[in-house]
Parts: C-alpha cells; structure tokens; sequence
C-alpha cells in the first residue's frame, strides 16, 4: 500500500511537555467552568475575608482583624483547591472513566499527576491575587518573608494533595464528595481559619493544632502577622502530612 | 490482508475474585477488522481490557503489535486508539474540545475539524459531554479512538444503543480505517455487525473463543442451509430426493411450498431445477436462506445472543 488515505496510521507521542502543558490547561479550564468548584475556591474565601474583616463577629485578638484573616484565608484557598476541589474532580474523573481513558493515552500516569499538580498551582496562584488584592484593599499590612510564605503554601499544597487523592482514589465519587466537604467545613470552624484556635479548650487545641490546615494558617499568621522567621515547627507538621498522604495515595490510589 | 497478528492471546486466564471472566482463552487477530462476537458476560471486555493494558492477566500470555501491554505500556499506548464502552470523557468539557485535546497527546493526529464533520459532532456546539445524546457521546468515544492515527483500534461495542443511521456512520468509518490499513478489534452482540464489517469473527463464550474464522467460514462449517421452493401442489418428493446427494432431505411442507435441506451449493440448486424441467415444473419463488451466525452461535452454544 503505496497511496495515503486519510486514516493511514502515522502514530506517535506528541513530545512530553506539550501533553503536560494540554493535560494541565484543560484541568484548568473544567474547574474554572465548574460552578461548585468556584464557590469553594473563590466565592466562600473571599466572602469571609471581606465579612469577617469589616464586621465584628470573631474575637480576633488585638491588631487589625485583616491582618489576622489574611492568612487563614490564604490557608483556606489553598485547601479548597487541593485538597476539597481536587479530590471531588479526580473522584468524578476516576467514576466516569476519564482517567482510565487517559490511561491509555500517550501521556504517562506522572504525567497526568503533574499535570494535575500544575493545574492546582495556577489556581492558587490566581487565588492569592485577588485575596491579596482585596486583603490590601482592606488594608492589610503583611510582615515577614515571602520566601517562608512560599514555603508554606507549597508544602500545604502537597499535605493537602496527597490527602485529596487519597480519598478520590478509594472512595466512590459520591462519597469523595460528601466527605470532602464535611472535611472542608470542619477544619474551616476548627483550623485556626477564622476563629483563633486558642478559643478551644487546651486539649483540643494540643490537637486540633496538628491539622495540616492548623499548621498552615498559623505558619503563615507567624509570618505574615508577627513577622517571625522560618517556621519551622509547622513546616515539619505540614511535611509529615505530605510525605504521609502522598505515599498513601500513590499506594492505594485506584485507577478505575 | 494475512499478515503478522495484530494480537495474539495465548491461555489467557483472568478472574474478578471468585468469578472466571476469561478462561483460558486464545486468539489471533491479523491485520482488517476483527469481530469478538459474544453474549454479555461471555468475557469481550475483559479480553479487549488485557489487550488495552488495563488488566494484568492471572496466566497466559497477550502480545499486542508484538508488545506486552503492560509492560511495554509506554511503546503501546501511541500505536492504538481505544474507544471504552462508556465515559471516558469530563463531564464538564465540550465535544470539540476533549477531542482537540486528544488530538494535542499524538504527534500526527488527524484533521479534528474534518473529523468532526464527518461525525457529525459540529451539531454539539458549545454543549457539555453530560448533555450530549447517547449517539453523540459515542460517535465523540469512537472519534478520540482513531484521532492519533493509530495502527490498531479497539471499539467495545461502538454501536450499542445507536440508531440506525448513526450505526451505518459508525460502520462506514470502520470500513474507511480498513481500507486505509488500520487494524480494528471490535467487541459486539450484533450479529449483522460482524458478518458486515469483519474479515474475522472470534466467537466468545463463557470466557472462551468456541470458533474463529470469516464469516463465510462460521456460516459454512457443519452448518446445513436451506433451499425453498414452489411449484404445482402433490410433486413427487421421493423422485426429487432419489435426484438429490444422499445426506439432503426434502419435504413438501404445505401444498405447493418445498423445502430442500443439505449443503446447498451451485450444483444442488442446478440438480433441483434440473429436476424440474424434467418434470415440466415452473419452480417458482426459489431461495436459498444462507446459516447466519445467529444460527451458527445457537448451535455452536445452545444459547441466543441477545438474551
């Protein structure tokens, strides 16, 4: 066969970054379309910021109530994105044969977590400028070092991955979805989010402030409120949770 | 088209606890269109899952392109196109869109908008996977599978559920990749589908081929056909059968309506009209019903497939 009709096979890979840069854009595109997602990622951060900071309803401790919120704000974002946003979707994508489709696509399994992964960080990323932007509005005035900041919300960005994949990859979608917005509300109350966590009795408190979302709210307040440098001790707890819940989900993580 | 297997099962076993979904089963498939014809259950899925690389054989061996699918999963996976039986798309994106997507993991892909087209998935517009029609969700499912110009394509039931005209379209287009020279393996409950569309059928049940071969083939083998005639009521069959080879039998079934059953070929059909002229009959309204697989799976399993 000599003559080239329209469907002779040609096949190949495309090269690996631009499936990456496809895989990761496309993810992008379907949360930022899903209304659900955009109410846990935009809408419920950025109304308790704005509320909670001009109306008084929550003892903040002294200071300025923005200053206190700011970063237990960026804390939430960054758990509704990769941690409730995430597992929700990868649990529908794995129901509805998505990923299994993927599977047998040219790009690699890594590939398609990276590109997940990507896909996460652009949203955090858009999500910090405008909580930013409104918290500077509000009048926030942030200390400390953006290096340390960063720190913190990438090593809560793994802790909370990790955990995310964890429940999407073993539980049904509908429970991956009820589950994890329970989860979302929980450590919303409990996290140290809006409500100091030193409004709890001290045992809880002992407790509730190993949370990965306890760890990252106040690792960041440190910074951004006191000006403290690196905080070290919510770091490792955030690391723990990270190397934790990744390694669990890459064991347990069910394709289909 | 008889050239080095596109697949090749040997003593494939997989089993889903205590069940046995595939048992001990071997196939070949070359170059064209394969059919894997069964009932529900008899084991289709899973056999074309193992070749996909999405299971892990309990025992035996499957070779794809020459290639492990598990494996060599990485070699694989660019050189086949793969339509699932259901899903496999987000619920929140557009037609268009998943299949642009697709088309940006291959390397040479295919023109996406005259696919589109030729699907006729243009109508879908700006609607989301979850609000397309059965009909439109597969014919999206079957253009994704053959978007990366593969040499190999499995469809798992491309046309269950489909109306007739979006099944002609998907028939049209598994002849088109043929003539190409794309490899196809489809799984399918539809017996007009195999014999229109395969150069090879594997007859699967209970987890096992129980026959392979052309269409043609299937029909013939063992199988006897049928050759009905009419003519003036009262002829005389005991003439007529001394005429005929021994193992044929022929009957007058009401009056003026005869039937002839044996291997019907050119030369029965001459010896019956011969016949007839000798005994100045004007047989009229005479055909011959060729066994269709549906006859062949009955015998073959004692079970109809659509059950």
């Amino acid at each position: 066969m000599t003559a080239t009709g329209t469907y002779t096979p040609k096949p190949g890979a495309a090269p690996l970054p631009r499936m990456i840069a496809a895989q990761a854009l496309l993810e992008t595109k379907m949360l930022l379309r899903n209304g659900e997602q955009l109410l846990l990622t935009v809408v419920i951060p950025t109304l308790l910021l704005v509320l909670f900071s001009t109306v008084d309803i929550v003892d903040t401790g002294a200071g300025e109530a923005v200053d206190f919120l700011t970063p237990g704000v960026l804390a939430l974002a960054v758990m509704s994105t990769a941690f409730t946003g995430q597992a929700i979707a990868t649990g529908f994508e794995r129901r509805y044969g998505v990923l299994k489709r993927l599977a047998s696509s040219p790009l690699p399994r890594w590939g398609l977590m990276t590109a997940k992964t990507l896909s996460v960080l652009v949203t955090e990323v858009l999500q910090v400028i405008l909580l930013t932007v409104i918290a500077f509005a509000l009048g926030w005035s942030p200390q400390g070092s953006p290096v340390a900041v960063l720190l913190l919300l990438v090593l809560g960005t793994a802790a909370f991955s990790g955990l995310g994949l964890l429940m999407a990859g073993t539980l049904k979608a509908e429970a991956t979805l009820a589950a994890a917005n329970l989860v979302f509300l929980l450590l919303l109350v409990g996290g140290g989010v809006i409500v100091p966590l030193d409004k709890f009795p001290s045992g809880a408190q002992d407790v509730l402030g190993l949370l990965p979302i306890s760890a990252l709210s106040d690792g960041l307040r440190d910074v951004l409120q006191h000006g403290a440098g690196m905080p070290w001790g919510d770091l490792g707890i955030l690391a723990v949770w990270a190397v934790a819940g990744l390694a669990a989900a890459g064991k347990l993580f069910r394709w289909e | 088209m008889r050239s080095e297997p596109v697949v090749q099962v040997q003593a494939l076993v997989k089993r889903y606890g205590p069940k046995t979904a595939v048992d001990g089963l071997d196939l070949v498939a070359r170059a064209g269109v394969t059919a894997v014809l069964g009932p529900n259950g008899a084991g289709k899925t899973t056999t074309v899952e193992t070749c996909e690389g999405y299971r892990k054989p309990d025992s035996g061996t499957v070779r794809v392109l020459g290639l492990d699918p598990v494996r060599q999963s990485a070699a694989l996976r660019p050189r086949i196109g793969v339509m699932l039986q259901s899903g496999g798309v987000y619920s929140g994106s557009r037609a268009d869109e998943m299949l642009r997507h697709v088309a940006k993991l291959h390397a040479h892909p295919l023109d996406v908008d005259a696919l589109i087209e030729r699907l006729g998935l243009g109508s879908c517009g700006r609607t989301t996977y979850r609000r397309l029609s059965g009909g439109q969700q597969q014919r999206l499912a079957l253009a994704m599978a053959v978007v990366g110009r593969p040499e190999l394509v499995f469809l798992d039931e491309p046309t269950a559920g489909l109306d007739p005209q979006a099944r002609r379209a998907t028939w049209d287009l598994v002849r088109d990749l043929r003539a190409d020279g794309v490899s196809v393996i489809l799984t399918t409950h539809y017996m007009d589908e195999a014999e229109q569309l395969a150069d090879d059928v594997a007859i699967i049940d209970a987890g096992r081929v129980i026959a392979q071969g052309s269409p043609e083939e299937l029909c013939r083998g063992g199988a006897e056909n049928t050759l009905r005639f009419s003519g003036r009521p009262g002829l005389d069959v005991g003439s007529l059968l001394k005429a005929l080879p021994a193992d044929c039998s022929a009957a007058e079934l009401t009056p003026g309506s005869y039937r002839v059953v044996g291997k019907v070929d050119p030369q029965l059909l001459a010896t019956v009209t011969s016949w007839c002229a000798q005994h100045g009959v004007m047989p009229e309204k005479i055909s011959v019903e060729r066994h269709t697989l549906e006859d062949v799976f009955l015998e073959l399993t004692g079970k109809e497939l659509r059950s």
